[in-house]
């Protein structure tokens, strides 16, 4: 049995996002030793829509189950819990709809903490301002900081770092419960609350963020981090599972543009210098990880609706169509946005056609002359306009040549496999990301809103 | 030799909603040594292929962990209303076929 890590803070991470499934007896395997639970619960990384719409990605009941597993952890050991970008996006909405779900397991449950919220939403209009004044940067590939970009943003939310949550804990929090925030913010927060190096906190907050997805079996539980001056210690929670310095090192490729550095609130974290030892079987080592601290921004992240769409899907087996699809395809394109101009004229609007073969070349838009053709695709119409009602009318009058375009003009007219009926799907607004800039802040807490409720009782803003 | 036969893994994915970067995983050092400034993996001919401007292409040459990462800003930004790949996820198969 190797020797116990000791001196460190240690932070279990139970999941690489809440909702996405927690195991209880991975939690209590690391409960005895833990110094705090953290994760985060959203990202960007599946579209603007959660941010546009400030709706959760995952469904309540997923919330739920995983929230009522770390609220009890939390009461038993009485340790800090910290989750970030509650909600997907991190939006105030999607943060009091965590809140709700939160309160509604301590009623259930019985318990009591004290729960601190931080909202980290911005007004549009107070952004563009900011942007006036000069205190909003770009970041690539964006070159520029125009007022107006931030103005048509239904939301906007800057990424906090640690600093809110340790002045939440410091307040007397049992829970936080975060708006949008850094992954690495949130597990770096307490050991760097509790004196531990920075290089070493910010680089065990980056290698934990997805939880399992640093060990060799990613979906085996979450993983614990033990925070040391110089160092930290990676371990899974499950006895089955091992983490190796191939699999710690290599983490800091995954969904980073710089494998080497990272920008934070605060500072810079450089792992070009780190070293990554196996001290067991199952646990790593990391050394030589540095913070290099920078005036304080934060960044942020903006979407809003824009346009609507309606969607048609036919399935093609033609032999004939399949053999000269790139052709079909062209006519049928050209055929649908002349028809919609005889039939709709001006009153369409700026509107889209686009038919995505898949099967084919949906995804890469590229014909590939070495293939042969398929025996069937799915043929999908996604029609992009101003109103839903729009978009749907476009559909509706391509819907006939949709349905009997011949290959040639002459030929029979075929009717290709529609699943559905109606044929069209209303698919809703399309949203679109705006900003990739950060804004310049005097303090940690400058765009920051903390709210304190105390679980078993009825919260309000 | 192509790309999939030098690599044992190539992958892609977003880096938020506005870059997406690829890592290949050479086998061994030996392998990684021969083919991370292969031609085909310059920015001249990733910028080609993705159909962006050659100085927005990112290197980082791993060697301890045998990877070569390529980081290039997507052309739309990520979930518009003419995405095809909400994740990235798919974008490295066109680099399957290079010859290094």
């Amino acid at each position: 049995m190797p020797p116990p890590i000791t001196g460190t803070v240690n932070v279990l991470v139970p999941t690489g996002a809440l909702g996405a499934g927690i195991q209880e007896a991975d939690v209590l395997a690391g409960l005895a030793d833990a110094h705090a639970i953290a994760c985060d619960a959203g990202s960007t990384d599946s579209g603007p829509a959660y941010l546009a719409t400030g709706r959760c990605k995952y469904s309540r009941a997923a919330v739920k189950t995983d929230f009522a597993v770390l609220l009890r952890a939390q009461a038993k050991a009485r340790i800090p819990l910290l989750i970030g970008s509650c909600g997907t996006s991190g939006s105030d909405a999607a943060l009091d709809w965590m809140r709700d779900v939160a309160l509604e397991v301590c009623a259930e449950q019985g318990l009591s903490p004290r729960i601190a919220l931080l909202y980290s939403e911005q007004a549009p209009q107070l952004v563009a301002q900011r942007a006036r004044q000069g205190r909003v940067k770009p970041l690539p590939p964006m070159r520029d900081a125009d007022p107006a970009l931030f103005e048509q943003c239904d939301h906007i939310v800057a990424l906090m770092g640690p600093e809110p949550y340790v002045a939440a804990l410091e307040a007397g929090a049992d829970i936080v419960l975060g708006g949008r925030t850094t992954d690495t913010a949130v597990l770096a927060a307490v050991p760097l609350m509790r004196g531990m190096g920075a290089g070493a906190a910010w680089h065990a907050g980056k290698t934990a963020e997805c939880g399992g997805l640093c060990a060799v079996s990613p979906r085996e539980g979450g993983v614990m981090v033990r925070v040391g001056r110089d160092d930290f210690v990676v371990e899974p929670l499950r006895a089955s599972n091992r983490c190796t310095p191939y699999t710690i090192s290599s983490h800091m490729l995954y969904e980073n543009s710089d494998p080497f550095q990272l920008h934070e609130p605060g500072g810079v974290l450089d792992v070009t210098q780190a070293r990554y030892e196996a001290i067991d079987e199952r646990r790593v080592r990391v050394t030589g990880s540095r913070f290099e601290a920078k005036p304080y921004t934060m960044k942020l992240e903006g979407a809003s609706a824009g346009q609507y769409q309606t969607v048609m899907l036919v399935g093609i087996q033609d032999p004939k169509v399949l053999a000269n699809l790139p052709r079909f395809l062209g006519q049928m394109h050209e055929a649908l946005i002349r028809r919609v101009n005889e039939a709709m004229g001006a009153s369409a609007g700026a509107f889209d056609i686009s038919l995505r073969p898949y099967g084919y070349n949906a995804v890469s838009g590229e014909v590939d002359p070495q293939q042969p053709p398929p025996r069937e695709v799915g043929l999908l119409f996604v029609a992009t306009a101003a109103t839903q009602e729009l978009a749907t009318q476009i559909a509706k009058t391509c819907n006939p040549w949709f349905f009997h375009m011949p290959l040639d003009r002459e030929a029979e007219l075929p009717s290709y496999a529609f699943p559905f009926s109606p044929a069209e799907i209303e698919r809703g607004a399309v949203y679109e990301f705006h900003l990739n800039h950060v804004v310049q802040v005097e303090h940690p807490l400058e765009l920051v809103r903390t709210v304190f409720v105390q679980g078993g009782s009825h919260a309000s803003r | 030799m192509r790309l999939a036969e030098a690599c044992r893994y190539v992958r892609s994915k977003n880096a938020g909603p506005f870059w997406i970067t690829v890592d290949l995983f050479f086998p061994d050092r030996a392998a990684y040594d021969r083919y991370v400034d292969a031609a085909a993996l310059q920015p001249e001919r990733i910028a080609a292929l993705f159909g962006i401007a050659a100085e927005e292409v990112k290197r980082f040459p791993v060697p301890e962990l045998q990877v070569l990462k390529i980081s290039y800003p997507r052309q739309r930004p990520q979930g518009g209303a003419l995405e095809r790949d909400m994740h990235g996820g798919q974008q490295y198969v066109r680099l399957l076929d290079l010859e290094v």
